[in-house]
């Protein structure tokens, strides 16, 4: 029997675990997908919003403010590459202008600091490439960026590094109410547990319906991305928001943390949550809409396209709290922008109603905050390196040309807890793959260091689900 | 640690320019490969038809590469597997890493690069739909195939018609799987004529010219594609679309010169052919940093990357043992009418010894045209072509005996319907 049992280890999931680890609890985080931080949390923009877009009173608004601030500290303890570049929203003509003023003032409700209205000329003096056609923009210096799939992954290690279980590839089909708790029947097997967090991103008005009768509904609203080669990363340094107006809510052009420059998203409402794809109506669009605020945006550097999914919620504003007909059943639903945002917050906020539910938390005495340290060799200074291939030798062989990636940080995130066992895995932890070749030259290296530190055969490796095989066996003249 | 010549690279391309820079009179040279052999993308190529102008015979790619790796022993030519060329200056300072030797810093009087090129990806050429796995680049499903031992898939399908895809078509055949059709946005194929016939005719796969793939299925696995047709301007013709179920698909659409250590070194690059703007020695713009092979552009026969190398470890040698003529006459070749690039770009009569030769590539198919070789206005060569097409690299031999006495500054090649 667990005392917790966390559905879904996006972002949202794998913070509240590893917030919660640090009591004396039996913990187990769930999820249908073959990783971790699979769903929402590994495609959306990347951003740590400032916090003025929501309206006072909102859980976004109150989560979002409470949770950009405490980026710095987490990414620090856990090692999770982070970046205050500011951003601006921008706008083109006076109802822009107007627009831009309630959301400066939505800001300050919010008590986001810093913020700024500039003109035309002081947003093309801090980001050059940006068109004449900018009347102004609404600064905020405290937005970030960061590498949302990493942040959820280096929860999920510091979790497991603090005694959270990491159950994968189960996929919950029903819960049942027992006794002492909750019986959670997955596709695999039977978990119980005292409590239940629903995490469960887009499906988890599905999973709230399993134990509620107090129904909510989740639409997922696709957005869609495309990421263009660090060589022009550089493109602009902060994240250039459109202003929303009548015609549409802006396409965004950003820097990643890794260097390369992004655009989107669109939305579009859709049925199925699980539908990914890409169209290239959606991409076009978002090209031509980028535009707007960049003419010389350059849409050929593009080296792939993503689609994600927020979880539009009918209640408009994240659901956190307790389901009032359903007893130590906590939901965390319609977490969508800015929920990446509003993460820390919200896990501390799960805590607390935690600790309302079952009386004070016994701490631990060795929870640790850290992980141990991410090796990022193209970072490092050239005796570093020297050192470190001295001391292990496959430092000093690069898998990954475009990202110089070495197999040993790629050994390195295989050996971790909740380290990679797939291809996308190695590749969302170290990498190699994300550059301009896509993984052409390293792909069947990274399949090779797979099957030899995960003791399998390399047509057993996956790119990412679970049927996503990559090889269908030996040649007639293969080996064997 | 310090070389004469350092050839960044042990493909074709870098094993004939040390070969042949050895065979010159320098001792002290050193290939770089990061690769676990030498041999380069040879290695991955088991089917034949190389080496019929370099050694008159059919080989396969391990055993073209074979003839140059004995060379390289012979020779007694030193070289470094495993090892990763990370950045080069314009001071001819190699950096580099391997597992053994770690970080390593050579200075070299005279860099060869050689580094090839790379495939074009999905993300690339903007393919929508969703992200399965069971899609490859042709050279990766090449790799796994030939030199892994391992099968990609059961049903596939091939975007582009390039020579590695063609080459693909055929040997997943052999290797038993059904590959229901070859795609190609042109409306002609990318590759050689010898390979349309010999890997997708003599085995009934279907070839669609003027089309390209619209959309990817399959959550896990690919598990299908839709096909359009593309009318003039490349643009998906709405209600062509034809659905093919599929478990794979390779992209061969087209190769990239892999010139990332170039722009370290601050070479100029050629913006049609990717790679360095390079001279009649096959030296780029830094002074003593040569280039050859793919790197350059990309070729169809390895016998003309070796033959370019061969060029390049000859002029590298005589650059480091008696130095080149700088500059007196300088020639800049000009693209004319039908023609998509020349290389070299740049020539200086005074390291020519006998003849040039251009290699170029028209940017449509042509049949029955004049090739006029034109210094400024005056024509000075003049060569009848069958036809030509942009998938097969045309090489042109000059005399020195035609450019000698001239004083022009543009060698202009174009093509003439020749109406006279």
């Amino acid at each position: 029997m667990y005392d917790i049992a966390i559905i879904g280890a996006g972002v949202i999931g794998a913070f509240i675990a590893r917030e919660l680890a640090r009591y004396e609890l039996n913990i187990v985080l769930i999820d249908k997908e073959n990783d971790v931080s699979n769903g929402a949390s590994k495609a959306n923009s990347a951003i740590i919003h400032a916090g003025y877009d929501a309206k006072l009173g909102t859980n976004m608004a109150k989560f979002n403010s409470l949770g950009n601030p405490m980026f710095d500290k987490v990414c620090e303890e856990l090692d999770v590459e982070f970046k205050r570049t500011g951003s601006f929203v921008v706008g083109f003509d006076d109802a822009d202008m107007e627009t831009i003023k309630e959301l400066y003032q939505r800001g300050l409700d919010n008590e986001i600091e810093g913020l700024e209205i500039i003109d035309g000329d002081k947003v093309r003096e801090m980001e050059p490439n940006l068109n004449d056609t900018i009347k102004g923009a609404l600064y905020a210096p405290t937005c970030g960026i960061i590498s949302p799939w990493e942040l959820t992954i280096a929860l999920a290690e510091n979790a497991a590094d603090n005694g959270v279980e990491i159950l994968l590839n189960n996929e919950v089909v029903d819960i049942k109410k027992i006794e002492l708790g909750y019986k959670i029947i997955t596709n695999k097997r039977e978990i119980d547990s005292k409590y239940v967090i629903n995490c469960a991103g887009v499906y988890a008005d599905k999973v709230n319906d399993m134990v509620s009768k107090d129904s909510f509904i989740i639409t997922p609203r696709k957005g869609q991305y495309f990421v263009l080669d660090k060589s022009v990363g550089d493109f602009v340094n902060t994240v250039v928001f459109q202003c929303p107006s009548k015609v549409g809510k802006g396409i965004l052009i950003a820097p990643t943390i890794h260097g390369n420059l992004l655009l989107g998203p669109d939305a579009e409402d859709i049925e199925d949550k699980d539908d990914v794809s890409t169209a290239s109506e959606n991409l076009e669009y978002i090209k031509e809409i980028a535009k707007n605020s960049s003419s010389s945006v350059p849409v050929s550097k593009v080296i792939t396209t993503y689609s994600g999914l927020r979880s539009e919620v009918s209640t408009g504003d994240f659901i956190i709290g307790e389901a009032k007909d359903a007893k130590g059943f906590i939901n965390v639903a319609g977490i969508k922008s800015p929920g990446l945002s509003s993460s820390p917050a919200i896990a501390e906020y799960v805590v607390d109603i935690m600790k309302g539910i079952t009386g004070e938390l016994k701490e631990k005495s060795d929870f640790n905050p850290r992980r141990r340290r991410v090796i990022r060799f193209n970072n490092l200074g050239d005796e570093e390196k020297a050192e470190l291939i001295k001391k292990d030798p496959s430092f000093g062989r690069i898998i990954c040309r475009c990202e110089s990636v070495t197999e040993g940080e790629i050994v390195d995130i295989i050996r971790r807890n909740a380290g990679a066992t797939t291809v996308d895995g190695v590749k969302r932890r170290a990498r190699p793959g994300t550059g301009r070749c896509q993984g052409g030259f390293c792909g069947p290296r990274i399949v090779e260091i797979l099957a030899r530190e995960l003791n399998k055969d390399m047509d057993e490796i996956v790119k990412d689900r679970e049927g996503s095989y990559i090889l269908i066996g030996n040649t007639n003249k293969g080996k064997k | 640690m310090e070389y004469d010549i350092v050839v960044i690279g042990g493909g074709p391309a870098g094993l004939a320019a040390a070969v042949e820079a050895k065979k010159s009179g320098v001792d002290s040279i050193l290939v770089i490969e990061r690769d676990r052999e030498l041999g380069g993308i040879l290695q991955q190529c088991i089917h034949n038809g190389f080496g019929l102008h370099v050694f008159k015979e059919e080989l396969t790619g391990p055993e073209y590469a074979e003839r140059f790796v004995d060379k390289i022993r012979e020779l007694n030519i030193e070289y470094k597997l495993d090892t990763m060329v990370l950045n080069i200056t314009e001071d001819k300072i190699v950096s580099a890493m391997n597992s053994k030797d770690g970080l390593i810093n050579i200075k070299a009087r005279a860099v060869i690069l050689s580094m090839g090129c790379r495939e074009r990806t999905r993300g690339a050429i903007n393919i929508p739909g969703t992200r399965p796995s069971g899609i490859f680049t042709a050279g990766t499903a090449q790799r796994y195939i030939n030199m892994e031992g391992y099968m990609v898939g059961k049903k596939i399908f091939i975007l582009g018609s390039g020579d590695i895809g063609l080459i693909m078509a055929r040997r997943l055949t052999l290797e038993g799987a059904e590959v229901i059709g070859v795609a190609e946005l042109m409306p002609y194929s990318g590759g050689l004529t010898r390979n349309i016939i010999q890997c997708l005719h003599d085995y009934n796969i279907p070839l669609f010219l003027s089309h390209t793939i619209t959309r990817i299925d399959g959550r896990d696995r690919i598990e299908g594609i839709v096909l359009s047709e593309v009318d003039e301007n490349k643009r998906p013709i709405i209600g062509t679309e034809k659905y093919f179920e599929c478990d794979t698909l390779l992209l061969s659409v087209g190769l990239i010169p892999e010139n990332e250590l170039s722009k370290s070194a601050n070479l100029k690059l050629d913006n049609i052919t990717g790679g360095p703007i390079v001279n009649e020695s096959m030296e780029t713009t830094v002074e003593g940093i040569f280039a050859c092979g793919n790197v350059v552009h990309v070729h169809d026969l390895v016998d003309y990357v070796s033959e370019e190398g061969s060029r390049a470890g000859k002029n590298a040698a005589k650059y480091v043992l008696e130095g080149l003529g700088r500059v007196e006459r300088i020639i800049n070749t000009k693209l004319g009418k039908g023609i998509r690039y020349i290389v070299p770009q740049v020539i200086r009569l005074e390291n020519i010894d006998n003849s040039i030769t251009l290699f170029m590539r028209s940017d449509d198919v042509y049949s029955d045209v004049i090739m006029n070789i034109k210094l400024d206005e005056e024509v000075i060569k003049r060569i009848k072509k069958r036809t030509l097409t942009p998938g097969e690299m045309e090489r042109v031999n000059i005399d020195m005996s035609l450019l000698k006495d001239n004083i022009a500054e543009t060698l202009v090649v174009e093509l003439d319907r020749g109406e006279e």
